[in-house]
């Protein structure tokens, strides 16, 4: 519990650490929230997509009369109404540069996957719409459709003609012909393909906008269901060539997003474009379906993964060939995210040589979308081979990891693809979750439950991931606080609820930074109109840049609050201490100013203030990344039993070992590991969003598309260790990494209750049939 | 398409509509009663988080058409706790023990053990997980939703078996 206030000695460090409770609590336990579908406005309509049938298919003619005569139906918009209206379409972390897979935002002559949005119809209520979507014929000509992704680069059919090829794109490093010295030479080499089966984001509260356009006055309102509303604003603002500080965006409570909801997708760009036709408020809403067929997809690819050992057991050289599916319309260009496989895939080990190649590949199916840790492949693939090599090499894979990780006095450690590690500590977090785990203890547990015919398993993995990107786009975050007249505090910064209770820290670290009560903080977030800009919850990057942009702007208070009283009490301003919400001098804590008599003064007294203060408590300010990465690492470690007749896996035990630096509420860090490890456990174990052979999607409820529920998830155990990061307060991002790590740990303890059949998993999800097929194989 | 009168009592407070027979309970709450509380994640009755109480017992009002419910009591989250703002032991338990994150399932959970907690207040560890296992949540991984019925359990005086 450290952070560089207290250093300074000037702010009480008291909240930051501690296992505050949340203040969004309060309304979104009582069914007080406000989330997207909430917002209801006078004469709001309501909108529906028609979305195509088909994987692929021509769209000869829309007819919308008997839709239109519907009674209750107010307009319905195909391509040719809504299409001509884009002026720009470019999402502001890429740039216009980019070579983005042009995106009508309804489908023009061909649709091009099962759910690809062909029309909008706004109506009275949803009922309405979707009797009327329903009415809406249109005349299709079924296509050949490209669905088998691994097959994609050499169809004859292309996803989209005008790019010429269905290979959006590939990056590269070394070739994989620079390794073949080292692995002719090397004691050991193993190499394996890994699948990983398409899976997917599914915030339980979907897609949404509602948007409010005032014909009169030119202003555009949209609440949203967004993890980053700025985003949507600039968006909107050069999708409709509207000047930005027309349009207003607000997210109060969003349900979930983890990846999904950062980037408009083409969805809410129909909505955005038919707003200011209709003059009033219009709301759409995805239902499950759409969520599952329309949202986007994530995790499906493949890579030839390559690792090649001396005698002892340590890496020589590592490579990795990937092919990624990114469906009709990936959002945003795949290609540099793929690469991220590539130079990440050496993780936190000691690799003297690596070759990468990451492909991504055009189908028929919905486009892939961000989702926790988008690279998260690099460390499945890595962490399942590792352990396939163990057992090659007849080597405990604690013991190879051990020898292969990378150690605190080489760091800072540059991985040979040119990822420079700092502030890390792979070896402490795998000692910590190898103990507490007991490993050598569940060994000889397994042993026993193998003679009697029970097969336990224990899986590790080891991760590394960059966090908080501090360049473009993301290399700063504003705040503003407000000390008011009375001495209560208002921190206003971009952020808003998506679940990542951003609300309870910016709080802490605003109570902390200006010694005030907790109960005397007050946050507003998620509204363009009231807080600088900001890109929002991505790339696990709110704790630290906003505990940056906490730093900055309290730093300007806390100077002008200690002159202050110290003019008053006739005190030096280096001996005016600031805690509990009083400005006091420093070894006479009775002598001092409550903060709003401190605020009385700046506001209502402002000829006494001393020399150069300015009248009223308020500032702004904008922190700049002091880091291009926050480096964090972690280590998971699971148990289960394999049921080898029916096929089931039961989890026993998880633990997570994760080095974070400090924490600013370690619930709030563990909540987001926990959340991140289930939806790994799902991934390996029971998601699979589903394709048949034609390209028609088969997991369109959650009947179909499972997600973990309480009776299959163990609980989780938390070690943490702490290397303080570079940057503000040393904070870290977690947000993304359960995510990451979960699905090899997980992998990798079912092969290894398996072990006995002589079986390796290279291929997800490990449903029951795919394990009974392994054993019978 | 012919309405039909409803005469429903919701959080005591006595609602009478004129509704289309298709209207959900779920959307006749939201829309008509203006009690967003209630939240729809997948209309198809998987979720759990449309659930509310129809005259004491936890159903999904996804699942229920409002005219299903006519002369019913409905209780949804926002009848669940004080109409100070105070919050029942259910909703305190999950406050203390970070038992949301988004906040979209958790009317869903508060409303399902409730009804649980009343139906079987000293509940095992087994047993709450299997009660649990019918409303889904994507952010918590279910840990502190787990340890709050845990909580609650105990706070409302069951003890454990």
């Amino acid at each position: 519990m450290t952070t560089d206030l207290a250093a300074g000695g000037t702010g009480a460090t008291r909240y930051a650490g501690a296992r505050i409770n949340r203040v969004e609590d309060a309304r979104l336990l009582t069914g007080q929230g406000t989330f997207v579908d909430d917002v209801s406005l006078p004469g709001m309509l309501q909108a529906c997509f028609v979305r195509s049938p088909f994987a692929r298919a021509r769209i000869r003619g829309i007819d919308t009369s008997a839709a239109l005569d519907l009674p209750g139906v107010h307009a319905l918009f195909t391509a040719a109404d809504l299409n001509p209206g884009v002026h720009e379409q470019w999402h502001t972390s890429s740039g216009p540069q980019t070579p983005e897979t042009p995106r009508p935002p309804l489908a023009e002559d061909e649709a091009r996957f099962v759910g690809d949005p062909v029309a909008l119809v706004v109506a009275e209520s949803r009922y309405i719409a979707e009797d009327a979507a329903e009415l809406v014929d249109v005349d299709y000509e079924p296509l050949p459709a490209v669905v088998d992704y691994t097959r994609a680069e050499d169809a004859d059919v292309l996803v989209h003609e005008g790019h010429g090829s269905n290979l959006i794109g590939e990056l590269a490093g070394l070739p994989a012909s620079a390794l073949d010295e080292v692995l002719a030479s090397a004691a050991h080499v193993v190499c394996e393909t890994i699948h990983q089966q398409a899976y997917a984001p599914v915030p339980m509260e979907g897609r949404g906008l509602v948007l409010d356009y005032s014909p009169a006055t030119g202003e555009l309102t949209i609440y949203a269901a967004t993890q980053s509303p700025h985003e949507v604003r600039l968006f909107c603002s050069r999708l409709l060539g509207m000047p930005e500080h027309r349009i207003r965006v607000v997210m109060r409570d969003t349900g979930g997003g983890f990846g999904q909801k950062i980037m408009v997708q083409r969805d809410e760009m129909c909505l955005m474009l038919a707003a200011p036709k209709l003059g009033v408020p219009v709301k759409w809403v995805e239902d499950r379906r759409e969520n599952l067929i329309a949202a986007g997809q994530s995790r499906h690819e493949h890579a030839t993964v390559t690792l090649a050992f001396d005698a002892d057991g340590a890496i020589a050289a590592a490579g990795i060939d990937h092919v990624s599916d990114c469906g009709a319309y990936p959002t945003p260009w795949p290609v540099t995210t793929a690469a991220a496989v590539g130079v990440l895939f050496p993780g936190p080990y000691r690799v003297p040589q690596a070759s990468f190649r990451t492909r991504s590949v055009y189908t028929n199916t919905v486009g892939r979308a961000p989702y926790r840790g988008p690279w998260q492949f690099e460390s499945l693939a890595r962490e399942v081979l590792l352990d396939i090599a163990a057992r090659q090499m007849n080597m405990d894979p604690v013991e190879l990891r051990r020898r292969n990780l990378l150690r605190r006095d080489e760091l800072p450690y540059s991985n040979p693809c040119g990822m420079r590690y700092d502030s890390i500590s792979p070896l402490e977090t795998f000692e910590q979750a190898v103990e507490l785990l007991d490993y050598a203890g569940f060994r000889t547990e397994q042993a026993e439950a193998r003679q009697a015919g029970r097969y336990l398993g224990v899986g590790l993995s080891n991760y590394v991931e960059p966090t908080s990107p501090g360049y473009g786009y993301y290399a700063t975050e504003a705040a503003t606080i407000r000390i008011e007249p009375s001495g209560r505090v208002n921190v206003y910064v971009a952020g808003g609820s998506a679940g990542n209770s951003i609300e309870t820290t910016v709080v802490q670290l605003t109570a902390d930074a200006l010694g005030a009560r907790l109960e005397d903080v007050h946050t507003i977030q998620g509204d363009t109109a009231v807080t600088g800009f900001g890109a929002g919850a991505a790339g696990s990057r709110s704790a630290s840049m906003t505990a940056g942009a906490v730093r900055e702007t309290a730093s300007i208070l806390r100077d002008r609050i200690r002159a202050i009283a110290a003019h008053k009490l006739e005190a030096a301003a280096e001996d005016i201490e600031l805690a509990d919400s009083r400005a006091t001098v420093r070894g006479t804590p009775a002598i001092g100013l409550s903060l709003g008599e401190v605020a009385a003064l700046a506001y209502f007294d402002p000829f006494a203030l001393p020399p150069g203060v300015p009248a009223g408590l308020e500032a702004s300010a904008r922190y700049t990344a002091d880091t291009r990465s926050v480096w964090v690492n972690a280590t998971h470690a699971c148990t289960c039993e394999v049921d080898v007749t029916t096929g089931q896996v039961r989890l026993l035990r998880y633990i997570v070992s994760e080095d974070c630096g400090p924490m600013i509420n370690p619930n709030v860090v563990e909540g987001q590991i926990a959340g991140g490890v289930v939806q790994g456990i799902g991934g390996v174990l029971y998601e699979h969003l589903a394709y048949d052979d034609d390209g028609n999607p088969v997991t369109t409820t959650f009947m179909d598309y499972l997600v973990p529920t309480a009776t299959e998830v163990p609980t989780i155990e938390y070690g943490h260790i702490e290397t303080p990061s570079p940057g503000p307060g040393g904070y870290k991002g977690v947000g993304e990494g359960g995510a990451i790590g979960a699905p090899p740990a997980v992998v990798n303890a079912v092969a290894d209750a398996l072990a006995p059949f002589d079986v390796s998993v290279t291929r997800l999800p490990l449903s029951p049939a795919a394990v009974v097929a392994l054993i019978d194989a | 398409m012919d309405e039909t009168a409803v005469h429903i009592t919701v959080n005591g407070r006595a609602r009478t509509a004129t509704v289309e027979p298709r209207l959900t309970l779920a959307d006749f709450l939201r829309d008509a009663c203006r009690l967003t509380g209630t939240h729809l994640g997948c209309e198809h009755g998987v979720c759990g988080a449309c659930t509310v109480l129809v005259d004491g017992a936890a159903v999904r009002s996804c699942l229920m058409f409002a005219v299903q419910a006519d002369g019913a009591e409905v209780t949804t989250i926002e009848g669940i706790g004080s109409s100070d703002g105070e919050l029942s032991p259910v909703q305190q338990a999950f406050r203390d023990c970070h038992g949301l994150q988004c906040g979209f399932c958790t009317p869903g959970f508060v409303v399902s053990v409730t009804a649980f907690l009343r139906d079987n207040p000293s509940p095992t560890d087994t047993e709450i997980r299997h009660a649990l296992s019918g409303n889904l949540c994507r952010c918590t991984g279910y840990q502190g939703i787990v340890k709050a019925v845990r909580q609650a359990a105990d706070t409302l005086g069951g003890a454990p078996r």
